[in-house]
């Protein structure tokens, strides 16, 4: 291919998407590579959209993007066998315009994201798979070569945005295998309900919506979390844990998520609901310690492929928007100053990223998989412990109430030994600091 | 508790035939025969066409066409005994082997002189190439691949089942105010009749208006098959069939041990076969072959309804399944919920025993 | 010379499933495809292409949303392609499809004289082959059905000599072009488009042709009022009245089950009881 571009983008993910948009629209002639059959086709996500990020890359996306429910009420479960304890935090605030996050069906939106990129001038093509990099004598990326005949494109700079899996950066020795104990692996279901029934079991009207995140014993002393999201007429439930974890215990995610949908809490929820979708996928869990070399000479990782995704909060899908345009802003400036993308030249990408919450909240969060991995009380213990002590303050049976809390104290001390109970306190403050 | 959802019924057209198409009377039998030899599909579908003759109170009619000579005669006679009251007999020498063009000039010209009702063909190979023709120059509607054929009470109407959406649903079509209404079936979905050789009929010879120089395409030569091992499904009274629920390909070996201790022939799903764990000689089912066995035994197979057409004229079925749910439930005789892999080997050892063979002897 | 390929986007059939319990069909994100019997005629015309350079349009009758459809078929080296779409299409039995397709196909023939039109041997949805075979009496072509092999095209003489499948054998023919090709599947192997076909295809502008460019002159013989036949019922198919005899089976224990159903056959099923017993070796006792 004797065609030259200024940058190719491989992926057409949320953060290939944000970085092929922001390059077109600031007038550079951008090829977006995508494996799948149809941008999107290799994605899976709960969903959640994140109104922030996107905002910042099309700021009237509302007016288009096929979105779901705003979300006006997250809960916060922590589950035990027959019970859980739970925090709601529902605002009417978050029922005004303009609404900060969405739920999404990730085909729906990643075809629109797509044909947005193509409007501004991307030229994109799926059924494209980069097998490697090409560089020139001295290292530097100067473009990508295609599993098809004549597969080499030439490029002034080559982003990289093709994931969790990213063959391209493994084998081009820019990251490491994944490693299980940096991935979770999650699997999700669609179940379809009629809206009607929908906004009667989550208390909702018109187009608000509902975000339950859940803890504890679904995910069986594994470290992993589960969510259940509303859609107009549809439920995204689905659960992941660290795969090291599931080898380890040599659970199948599938097992794990049919166990999940029959806890009591959760059945009625999705009762007389159908099935249509089934999906798994890997999510990157090693935050900031994980991170890869992100730039180099010709070329910067943006999104999953970097490992972009803030495990505590569940957030990769704004991370990876924000690193998307980001490494496209970097690349705007340096092209329009007539400046080469050399690797001291791109740490310029590097040095966005540490001014914006992304690598702040990585870094604030950078020990707390290790944290519970190692600690695994917090996923055991704990989670059992406070439904036990909830269940013995709840239930009036003629005890004192100085003697339930003396009894919950103890059922604590038990497990924990006051010893155990300060130094999980001090784990906690100490990961999350 | 989501409502429930009935398939909706499409509201039927009403025919309203124009004053010429009533004319067309009879039930109809394209024979198809090549190299002297009469296909078993023709004289299953006069068996049906016995049956929609008599509902209507009309004739049936057999359609030969070839070389001219003692063959075609023949045929003639073998259609009074599976149920004919008439045969057009078309010779001429031009219609000695299959062409396209010959015969479907030769069936137009026919069907426009003595004008049927119903006009069906076998969907064979040259069944599909002539049929397709045939409607298009009739300018009449045609319906491919039917597993069922029935009558109309209110407007004497031809209704044809097949299946539809690759396979998954049934739906039943109507041929509107055109005739004839034409229909092409499977080898094997409908009954072979009994002959009764004390029946005769009336031939009714037509001379087609067919020139040898007039037609364009010719046989330079004919290349037979060879008469390898090839798989006699069709016709098998036992078949063991695995599908993708065998998890692997390795796994179909299983089935070719019960079937080789049944003494049985291997069928497969089309799942199988895309998997490409079998040939795709041995599929059963609308795309591939119709079977009508005495036993088939169906391992891994979730039954759906391309496989079930081409299968559930089985006298018996056992399903094997490690899916409770799984379509096959519905219509199988017996069923077994559970892993295959360990069921298969099961079967093979108890009918072995029963059968006085090892899986070595029947080898 | 000039090729037609006309092709079908189909639903991908692996993907629809019925409903247990309402018996709808559940088409929920089931993707789109070429009709997988269209590629075998495609990557034939492709050949020929190859062996003798000429032009191939690729064409195809169908929502807006077969345009995919075609972008792949340029991408595998199509040189051109045009859907016909109108809204007065919709609903199109096999007789009123061949007959928007032969008019398109003649508006292309004005165009650039066709030599030869391919089509697949049928589609997955309708299974029917009766297109192919529609165009070819519509175009007084010369209709080759089932062709899995294409021996000889001599241009200068017009004349092409094919391998036909036939009951139990092969047939030789030798006709005179113009003809329609319908394709044998398996008779070759689809290629991987290359970079530049694929750069050329995302680039490509699909032609789209209405009623009035397609030359159709008779809107009564199109789309629904265009078809003889009609879908009067679509349904699933009733279970049987008396459901499957359930045999319990223990993993710890298969042999039990295998016995339990081997007597309840043989009690049950007599013509299975014959057969067994034409099977059973001389001299084993029950």
């Amino acid at each position: 291919m004797s065609e030259k571009f200024d940058v190719i983008v491989v992926g057409a993910g949320p953060s290939g998407n944000a970085a092929a948009y922001t390059l077109a629209k600031a007038g550079l002639k951008v090829l977006q590579l995508e494996r799948g059959e149809y941008p999107g086709s290799k994605n899976v996500q709960g969903a959640i959209l994140y109104a922030d990020a996107l905002e910042r890359i099309i700021p009237d996306f509302r007016d288009s993007a096929p979105l779901e429910r705003h979300v006006i009420e997250q809960r916060m479960w922590v589950m035990d066998e027959r019970s859980f304890v739970g925090g709601h935090y529902r605002s009417e605030d978050f029922n005004k315009e303009p609404y900060n996050r969405y739920t999404i069906i990730r085909a729906r939106f990643d075809k629109w994201f797509s044909d947005q990129v193509q409007k501004v001038g991307a030229l994109v093509i799926c059924e494209m798979t980069v097998k490697a990099l090409l560089r020139n004598e001295q290292g530097r990326v100067i473009g990508v070569e295609v599993e098809r005949e004549d597969g080499k494109i030439y490029a002034d700079a080559v982003i990289l945005a093709d994931g969790v899996n990213s063959l391209v950066a493994t084998q081009g020795g820019l990251r490491q295998d994944i490693q299980a104990s940096n991935v979770a692996l999650a699997v999700k279901e669609m179940i379809f309900l009629p809206r009607e029934t929908v906004e009667a079991r989550f208390n909702l009207s018109g187009q608000a919506g509902v975000v339950i995140e859940l803890m504890g014993s679904i995910s069986e002393g594994m470290v992993g979390t589960g969510f259940l999201y509303t859609n107009k007429d549809s439920l995204a439930i689905g659960i992941g844990c660290m795969l090291s974890d599931m080898k380890a215990q040599r659970t199948t995610p599938t097992e794990l998520l049919e166990r999940m949908k029959a806890h009591p809490a959760i059945a009625p929820l999705i009762a007389g609901g159908e099935t249509r979708e089934y999906a798994a996928h890997l999510i990157p869990e090693g935050g900031y310690k994980a991170l890869p070399q992100l730039y180099g000479d010709g070329w910067l990782m943006v999104g999953d492929s970097a490992g972009f995704v803030n495990a505590v909060h569940r957030e990769g899908s704004n991370l990876a928007m924000t690193t998307g345009r980001l490494a496209a802003e970097t690349l705007i400036e340096l092209f329009q100053n007539g400046n080469e993308p050399s690797a001291a030249n791109l740490a310029r990408y590097k040095a966005k990223l540490d001014d914006s919450f992304v690598m702040k909240d990585l870094k604030k969060y950078r020990n707390i998989t290790d944290t519970l991995d190692k600690q695994r009380q917090f996923i055991g213990d704990y989670p059992n412990l406070l439904n036990q002590a909830a269940h013995t303050f709840l239930t009036v049976d003629g005890q004192d109430k100085q003697s339930k809390e003396k009894e919950i104290m103890a059922a604590f001390r038990e497990r924990r030994s006051l010893f155990g109970l300060l130094g999980d306190a001090y784990r906690l403050w100490r990961a999350t600091r | 508790m989501a409502e429930p959802k009935t398939a909706k019924p499409i509201k039927k057209r009403k025919v309203k035939l124009d004053e010429n198409l009533l004319a067309y009377r009879g039930v109809w039998v394209f024979i198809e025969s090549e190299r002297g030899h009469v296909h078993p599909v023709s004289w299953e579908l006069m068996g049906q066409g016995r049956q929609l003759a008599d509902q209507l109170g009309v004739e049936l009619c057999g359609v030969v066409m070839g070389a001219p000579g003692p063959t075609l005669e023949a045929q003639c006679v073998s259609a009074f005994h599976y149920g004919a009251d008439r045969c057009y007999r078309v010779a001429s020498p031009v219609l000695a082997d299959y062409r396209n063009v010959p015969f479907t000039r030769a069936l137009t010209d026919l069907v426009n002189a003595y004008k049927p009702e119903i006009l069906m063909l076998g969907a064979t190979t040259l069944g599909r190439d002539l049929a397709g023709s045939v409607a298009t120059t009739l300018k009449t509607g045609l319906t491919a691949d039917c597993t069922e054929l029935a009558i109309d009470p209110e407007d004497r109407c031809l209704l044809s089942t097949r299946p539809t959406f690759g396979g998954s649903l049934l739906c039943t079509i109507a041929t509107l105010n055109y005739r004839p209404q034409m229909a092409t079936v499977r080898h094997r979905v409908m009954q072979m009749p009994v002959p009764q050789p004390e029946r005769s009929g009336l031939v009714v010879d037509f001379e087609p208006a067919l020139v040898e120089t007039d037609i364009i395409t010719k046989i330079l030569e004919f290349i037979p098959d060879e008469m390898r091992d090839k798989p006699q499904l069709p016709y098998a009274e036992i078949i063991v069939s695995g599908g993708k629920g065998l998890g692997k390909g390795e796994n179909f070996r299983l089935v070719w041990d019960l079937a080789s201790v049944l003494g049985a022939e291997v069928g497969a799903s089309r799942a199988a076969i895309h998997a490409g764990w079998i040939d795709a000689d041995r599929q059963v089912g609308q795309t591939g072959k119709t079977v009508r066995p005495a036993l088939y035994i169906a391992a891994g197979i979730s039954g759906a309804i391309q496989h079930r057409v081409g299968m559930e004229g089985a006298d018996c079925i056992i399903a094997l399944n490690n899916d409770p749910n799984a379509p096959i439930f519905d219509f199988a005789h017996y069923a077994i919920v559970g892993d295959c892999t360990q069921i298969l080997p099961a079967l093979t050892r108890t009918f072995g025993a029963y059968l006085g063979k090892t899986q070595k002897e029947a080898a | 010379m000039h090729i037609v390929v006309c092709i079908k986007q189909v639903p991908d059939s692996t993907h629809i499933r019925v409903h247990p319990v309402t018996n709808t069909i559940m088409r929920q994100g089931v993707p789109a495809i070429i009709n997988p019997y269209d590629l075998f005629a495609i990557e034939e015309a492709l050949r020929l292409k190859d062996r003798l350079g000429c032009t191939v349009t690729v064409i195809t009758m169908g929502p807006p949303q077969a345009e995919p459809a075609l972008r792949k078929a340029l991408s595998l080296g199509c040189d051109d392609a045009v859907l016909v779409t109108d809204k007065i299409f919709s609903g199109a039995d096999t007789l009123a499809t061949s007959y928007v397709l032969a008019s398109a196909i003649r508006m292309l023939h004005k165009e650039t004289p066709v030599d030869i039109v391919f089509t697949g041997k049928q589609t997955i949805d309708g299974d029917t082959a009766q297109v192919g075979p529609g165009i070819a009496k519509r175009l007084d072509m010369e209709l080759l059905t089932y062709v899995s092999r294409i021996s000889q095209v001599d241009l200068a003489t017009r004349r092409i000599i094919v391998e036909r499948r036939a009951e139990g054998g092969v047939q030789v023919l030798e006709t005179r072009l113009p003809a329609l090709i319908t394709m044998l599947e398996g008779s070759n192997e689809l290629r991987f488009a290359s970079t530049p076909n694929m750069f050329r295809a995302a680039r490509a502008t699909v032609r789209l042709w209405d009623r009035t460019s397609a030359g159709i002159e008779d809107l009564k013989l199109v789309g629904l009022k265009g078809s003889p036949t009609v879908v009067s019922r679509v349904f699933g198919p009733t279970p049987r009245a008396e459901k499957a005899k359930q045999i319990p089976f223990d993993p710890a224990a298969p042999d039990a089950a295998a016995a339990a159903l081997l007597e309840q056959i043989l009690a049950e099923s007599p013509r299975v009881q014959e057969e067994l017993a034409h099977r059973r070796q001389p001299g084993v006792r029950d």
